[in-house]
């Protein structure tokens, strides 16, 4: 079946305090999408401050020049909008969906607090409160919390920025001053280190004026200089096991290092592919061996970045697999058998049609998610900001169908044991 | 600063409804199709009345569905599909069974073929079942794991007591003893055409569409089975019942409060009611709670709907040794809004909020789908977001006072808690009656 591709046009431009904009307009829904993403995310926190980016990013809520708190999400909602703001290991971004009639207010909205948002000591304490809320929500208070994103990185990586919790232990969110708060503002959140992106129903001339009224005078500040993380690759397998007292069943996830997602795109994409290959439906490879033939799993999963945002982040990151298993399952037979798989696709190659139902379904996939105009407007505005080129959002269908059975069946030897970080779920609630 | 002061928005435009067609089939089924051409593929939603279906049968049914068929197996179902960029999954609420799959558009007569495969043909072969029975069985383990799952089961319970909707998610127990046979008899039964909706939303033509699906579904023939669920019994306030989960760092604070269905002539004010008090963000009760104390992260509170009855449910997890004072500021907003009319900004910010969220619901294919799905389901069609936009922003300040009364008094609310016992019976204890279960 031929992969289908999406044409929506692209407007690019900086404005002279550095901000870069894209302007991605498609008219097909009264609705539109503005985001904010900023160049700092979780291995940019200095250490003693583990989860320190995810903090500020409550911060950036709590009012500004001419917002006082609260303000923002009353503007947002009372305009009929929704907002949300997540914080990754590469990026920050802030967003909101509104009717089309709204732009100009989150415009606005999102100029002021890149002003500077109001950091005051009640709001630094009222939202250490309601982060560590959300940590026991995510993490201690259920079952499998933190399993892979948290849990998996400190035994791959060795260095700090990649290594640490991006949560934060509560110690440190306690810890942290308002003085902290303003130095990582001025530090990271500049002009120059932000990329602005609108999606949906409206007009370029106008909201490219209606950007340089709002951000034009947002005073200059360069990007600070941004410090490789890369760190060499396993040599010998890693592996680590935990009690979770909440979970009734174990589980168990891997990831091995793939090639730097932006420096060796071409070499990186066919990891992409791979895990889909390896995990995706019913029809794929590990599911129907370790699910339907083997009954050793009860769900496997395959992805790229801890994240699962493969598309949006920087070496270096990992192809990661994800297994729960059945009472008394056994992680090393399921280990065992990944790898015989893998091994089998690594010298047998790829069955008639595999790759090209892989394809399409991703395709499906990929376009599904850029209907919605903030599906749109967040992956061109990481684009913009980690690549110069928001573009990419609709070529990757196309890339995706380009990969050859040649690079997955290349992708696939990669994935050997030794290169492996595995992390083992014991359970510790009664069963 | 004065250079930059808040723009005013610029006024919607009326709401614009998509291309559409609607036909009911010979075998009584209905197919709706909305074209919405932005992306080259189609969204498929399909609801099969399933109301009083043996729960563990069902839901084990709604597992099984796609694991064969007298000529493809599980695995050719799920390549033939992708083949497409397609895929199909299935889901079961208390009144339906749901099928729900999306494609690339030039896939949806294929689709539309391997899904009639499934309906007329559906064989639950033993090992695929025993399979699904057994992933089934984990499942429902590891959700009764989670504490927002075993708050949910003891609302439930207490809401609706001997109602079939009191019980919507069967014990492993029960799971475990369920065959293929019985499988196949319920699907004999019940996945029947006669009153289930199909809906499909995409780059499409909405005739063509609905042709496609007769053609496809024509031999899915068969009279239905009257599932009607009896109207749901009225909410019973008692006391506070308390869930014992030892060692929790966070208690699960749940309320069931009344409501009404979509067609009543109180639910745009009572919509409204609930935006005020703790619907959405920007709410008196997440502003308390989470924003003033920072008791919380995500409170939140919906009308729930179901054909045989509405409820306003509210749901918190707060800091164990804050459980108390959640509960004061909870019955105090309830109070507050029971007594007292909402402001005038107030009610025009939630007001703009709930047309805004119409519009966006229906900017997606997937989420036009979901829309049309769920509204036809309880008899309606997209037509209603147009009433229904007519009907809020006519509500006063009075009108919302005045259910706020009825429906939000803290008086009428069955509350739940889930979470160390010891340690927040008698936080608790201080502002209403207790009883404890162990579960």
């Amino acid at each position: 079946m031929k992969i289908p591709a999406t044409k929506y046009p692209v407007e690019r431009f900086t404005l002279d305090n550095g901000l870069r904009v894209v302007l991605t307009p498609d008219r097909s829904a009264p609705v539109v999408g503005v985001t904010v993403v900023y160049d700092v995310g979780i291995r940019s926190e200095p250490e003693g401050r583990t989860g320190f980016a995810h903090l500020f990013e409550h911060l950036m809520f709590q009012g500004s020049a001419n917002l006082e708190k609260l303000a923002h999400f009353r503007h947002v909602q009372g305009a009929g909008g929704s907002f949300n703001g997540s914080t990754h290991l590469d990026y920050t971004d802030y967003f909101e969906v509104l009717p089309a009639g709204g732009l100009e207010r989150a415009l606005f909205l999102e100029a002021d607090r890149m002003r500077g948002p109001r950091l005051t000591e009640e709001n630094l304490r009222n939202q250490v409160d309601v982060v560590k809320a959300e940590i026991r929500v995510n993490v201690l208070n259920r079952p499998y919390g933190g399993f892979p994103w948290l849990k998996l990185p400190p035994v791959m990586f060795e260095t700090f920025p990649n290594a640490h919790d991006g949560y934060g232990s509560f110690e440190d969110l306690e810890s942290a001053t308002v003085a902290d708060a303003q130095e990582f503002f001025e530090r990271y959140y500049a002009s120059g280190n932000a990329v602005l992106a609108v999606a949906g129903d409206f007009d370029v001339t106008t909201t490219t004026r209606l950007v340089e009224k709002h951000f034009g005078d947002v005073p200059a500040r360069p990007a600070p200089s941004r410090p490789d993380f890369a760190e060499p690759d396993l040599t010998e397998e890693k592996r680590s096991t935990y009690t979770d007292q909440l979970a009734p069943l174990p589980a168990v996830a891997s990831g091995w290092r793939v090639p730097d997602p932006i420096g060796d795109f071409t070499g990186y994409l066919p990891y992409v592919v791979l895990a889909e290959v390896l995990t995706d439906g019913d029809a794929s490879r590990l599911v129907e061996r370790l699910v339907q033939r083997d009954r050793i799993v009860t769900s496997i999963g395959g992805y790229i970045g801890f994240m699962g945002d493969e598309y949006q982040v920087r070496n270096p990151t990992a192809l990661l697999l994800q297994a729960h298993m059945p009472p008394g399952g056994d992680a090393e037979k399921v280990l065992r058998i990944v790898d015989e798989e893998v091994d089998r696709l690594a010298t047998g190659g790829l069955k008639p049609g595999e790759l090209a139902r892989t394809q399409a379904r991703m395709a499906t996939h990929h376009l599904r998610d850029t209907d919605a105009v903030l599906g749109r407007a967040l992956p061109m505005a990481v684009l913009e900001e980690q690549r110069g080129h928001p573009g990419l959002l609709n070529e990757l269908p196309k890339l995706i169908s380009e990969v050859t059975e040649a690079q997955i069946v290349a992708a696939a030897a990669t994935l050997q044991p030794i290169r492996r970080a595995t992390v083992e779920v014991v359970p510790g609630a009664r069963q | 600063m004065t250079k930059h002061s808040l723009p005013d928005l610029v006024p919607d435009s009326k709401i614009k409804l998509p291309r559409q067609a609607e036909r009911t089939l010979a075998s009584g089924l209905t197919v709706i199709a909305l074209r919405r051409a932005a992306v080259p593929l189609v969204e498929l939603r399909l609801r099969v009345p399933f109301g009083r279906a043996p729960l563990p049968r069902a839901t084990l049914l709604s597992q099984a569905l796609f694991t064969g068929t007298g000529s493809m197996s599980s695995i050719d179902i799920a390549a033939e599909l992708q083949a497409v960029g397609g895929g199909l999954s299935a889901g079961l609420d208390p009144d339906r069974l749901l099928i729900t799959g999306n494609a690339l558009a030039g896939g949806l007569d294929r689709m539309l073929e391997i899904l009639a495969g499934v309906l007329t043909d559906a064989t639950y072969p033993v090992e695929e079942v025993a399979t699904e029975r057994e992933r089934l069985v984990d499942h429902i383990q590891v959700a009764q794991s989670q504490p927002a799952h075993l708050a949910r089961t003891a609302l439930l319970k207490r809401m609706y007591g001997r109602h079939p909707y009191a019980v919507q998610t069967p014990e492993p127990d029960q799971v475990k003893g369920v065959r293929p046979a019985q499988l196949r008899t319920l699907h004999a039964d019940r996945v029947r055409p006669d009153g289930a909706v199909l809906v499909l939303v995409g780059d499409l033509s909405p005739d063509k569409a609905i042709d496609a699906a007769d053609k496809a579904l024509g031999s899915w023939t068969g009279p239905g089975k009257d599932g009607d669920i009896p109207p749901v019994p009225r909410l019973e306030p008692g006391p506070l019942l308390l869930v014992d989960r030892p060692g929790a760092v966070q208690s699960s604070l749940r309320l069931a409060l009344p409501a009404v269905p979509r067609t009543h002539p109180d639910h745009a004010a009572l919509q409204l009611a609930n935006l005020v008090f703790g619907g959405y963000f920007s709410s008196r009760w997440v502003e308390n709670i989470r924003e003033d104390k920072g008791y919380t992260y995500g409170p939140h509170t919906a009308i729930e709907h179901f054909i045989a009855g509405s409820a306003l449910v509210a749901a918190a997890e707060v800091a164990t040794e804050v459980t108390g004072p959640s509960l004061l500021e909870t019955m105090y907003e309830l109070g507050r809004i029971a007594s007292l009319p909402p402001g005038e900004e107030e009610l025009e910010q939630a007001r703009r909020y709930a047309l805004g969220t119409l519009r966006l619901g229906m900017s997606t294919q997937a989420g036009l789908a979901g829309l049309a799905s769920m509204y036809a389901s309880f008899g309606l069609r997209l037509d209603y977001l147009t009433e229904h936009s007519a009907a809020l922003s006519s509500v006063t300040r009075e009108e919302v006072a005045e259910v706020a009364a009825r429906y939000l008094a803290p008086a009428r609310a069955v509350t739940v808690v889930l979470g160390d016992a010891d340690r927040v019976e008698n936080q608790l204890a201080a502002l209403t009656t207790v009883e404890r279960n162990r579960e």
